[in-house]
């Protein structure tokens, strides 16, 4: 009703803006490069011999560690950098909805570059016959993967003017919030710490908040509600926190 | 109409405003003095909702600011300082922009963004880019957005600032056209505007307001106002005694064939100034009544002793 015009017309001014400037594009095309050349090439998608998608989603959380950060990076420092979050703030529009509309709109756009990979599935396809449940659960273990990204690209995006800053520290979190709970990376925590069952707690502590225990689950194709709970609730969060931030530092 | 109650606003020790109150009816157009960090743009900022106060609040058309602030912002339209926009936006896509927040859409939409465009002059430039647009025209595109909803109340912060001298007369040709409909509030460093545009003027430093009243209730304020400015063609020594001889009149300045008559009953001193020059032989090339200057008004206001707002 009344509330939603305006978050819709930020949606459409957010999306127009991607796709009026190059960057769009060049996301987009990098993108696309990225995810194939990882999936043929280094993925060695046609030895392995199985018409699965399975090479194409494990480099999902490593490419996005660079994209998204990069497509988040503009969302609150430019406005802050410009002046316009005085016109933005002033208009009749709260801040819950114009992070929402920013947010949405930022996802909205990943969505696309993820859609636009279409091309590896009909490949899949062409050459065998994949569960279809399968791929469905990785297109959209995929797309809260993103989502989760962009709430952290947000959020560091509102915590400075400085577009290059906020991809950097964006790209640590990240990093941080995918290393902890990577397989390799535990493995070895995990037999260090051995000896002290008190470290081995906080280690798995830390790594139950990483993304990539929840995102290995749902591209099994396990739909367990706990990752879903999990993906949602680190948004949630750092939209929260994205909140907090600009209500305290929009002015400075 | 712009109701404002006891606004304070601290940044960590610095006191920006402290304790600014005032109204603004229908058809008012306040004008906002004040040197360089007075307050001013905290103040506004305050007023549309961007900054929380520290204490205090404003009401706009009954709305309260901080308890029911989206629809006191759409009592609003806010020209912020220097004037920022969308500079990967089309002039027109931005209008469409604003119009689509403020819930017009489809027709409604079209209309208010043309018109908008049309009464600040740019349809010249509809279809360029923002950023590539000069300071004028960039202040001009967001004037047009502070107006496009027609709102009942109009805040702006140096809306004149970097245009140029037709597009200065222009705005306020504007202002002056919209008054009766509105309550406005104008800040400016530019003092003739205040004269030109004003209905009252509000002077604040370091935060705190010293001065409210019309343009002339604060030149009567001058030490000038009520002065005579007299010529002569030949400056005699008899001239500058029978002057300063008045009992009208303070003192007495001379710079070669003009005299300036400070009064001490200004009601009194012209009519005795012509007098004196209508009995003697002076040969006048020129006689003025003073009104006083805001100029001066305002160096005297604001040039206190005590020119910083930070806390020691
Ligand atoms: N975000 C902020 N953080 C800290 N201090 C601030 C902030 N904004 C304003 N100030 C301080 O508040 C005071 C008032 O600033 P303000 O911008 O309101 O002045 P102004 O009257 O608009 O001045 P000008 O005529 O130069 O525009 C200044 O001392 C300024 O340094
Ligand atoms: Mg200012």
């Amino acid at each position: 009703m009344d509330c939603l015009h305006n978050t819709k017309a930020i949606i459409k001014r957010e999306l127009k803006s991607y796709f009026e400037s190059p960057i769009a594009y060049v996301f987009l095309v990098v993108f696309l490069m990225l995810t194939a050349f990882l999936t043929f090439m280094v993925g060695r998608y046609y030895e392995n011999g199985q018409a699965d998608l399975r090479a194409f989603f494990w480099w999902h959380p490593w490419v996005y560690l660079i994209l998204v950060p990069a497509a988040a990076m503009r969302l609150w420092a430019e406005e802050r950098r410009s002046g316009t979050i005085e016109l933005l703030l002033t208009l009749p529009v709260t801040l819950s909805q114009a992070i929402l509309g920013k947010f949405l709109a930022a996802w909205t756009f990943l969505a696309i570059a993820l859609v636009l990979t279409f091309p590896v599935i009909l490949t899949t396809y062409y050459l065998g016959s994949p569960d279809s449940g399968v791929i469905l659960c990785g297109y959209i273990g995929s797309f809260f993967l993103a989502g989760t990204y962009l709430s952290v690209g947000m959020l560091t995006s509102a915590m400075t003017r400085n577009q290059v800053i906020s991809f950097v520290v964006s790209v640590l979190a990240c990093l941080f919030l995918l290393l902890a709970g990577w397989p390799p990376v535990t493995d070895f925590l995990v037999r260090a710490a051995q000896d002290s069952p008190a470290l081995q707690w906080i280690l798995q502590a830390v790594s139950s908040l990483s993304f990539m225990p929840h995102f290995e689950n749902i591209q099994r194709g396990v739909v367990a509600v706990r990752d879903w709970v999990y993906f949602i609730s680190i948004m949630a969060f750092m939209l929260f926190a994205t909140h907090l931030v600009l209500e305290n530092r929009k002015a400075s | 109409m712009l109701e404002i109650q006891e606004l304070h606003k601290h940044f960590g020790p610095i006191q920006a405003v402290r304790g600014v109150s005032f109204q603004v009816e229908k058809g008012e157009v306040l004008g906002f003095l004040g040197p360089n960090g007075a307050g001013k743009s905290t103040t506004m900022r305050m007023i549309t909702g961007f900054l929380p106060p520290t204490s205090g609040t404003a009401r706009l058309n009954g709305h309260d600011i901080t308890d029911d602030a989206v629809e006191a912002k759409r009592q609003i339209g806010y020209l912020p300082e220097n004037a920022p926009a969308y500079g990967d936006m089309t002039v027109t896509n931005f209008l469409r922009f604003i119009a689509e927040v403020r819930g017009f859409s489809g027709k409604d939409r079209d209309l208010r963004v043309d018109a908008a465009i049309e009464k600040a002059r740019l349809s010249s430039v509809r279809h360029q880019t923002i950023g590539t647009l000069s300071k004028g025209y960039r202040q001009r595109v967001c004037f047009s957005q502070a107006i496009l909803h027609d709102p009942p109340v109009l805040i702006m912060d140096e809306p004149t600032d970097g245009l140029d001298p037709n597009q200065k007369h222009l705005v306020r040709n504007m202002i002056r056209e919209m008054a009766s409909r509105k309550a406005i509030v104008i800040s400016t460093h530019i003092l003739e505007e205040v004269e030109a545009v004003c209905s009252r003027a509000i002077i604040i430093a370091n935060g705190r307001i010293v001065a409210n009243g019309s343009p002339a209730e604060l030149k009567a304020r001058s030490n000038l106002h009520g002065a005579v400015e007299l010529t002569v063609k030949q400056p005699e020594e008899a001239i500058y005694r029978e002057l300063s001889g008045l009992p009208s009149a303070a003192r007495v300045e001379q710079d070669g064939p003009q005299y300036t008559i400070y009064p001490r009953n200004p009601e009194r001193l012209f009519t005795d100034v012509t007098q004196l020059v209508r009995q003697h032989d002076w040969h006048p090339t020129g006689l003025k009544h003073i009104e006083g200057r805001l100029e001066d008004v305002f160096r005297e206001l604001t040039l206190g002793p005590d020119t910083s707002n930070r806390l020691n």
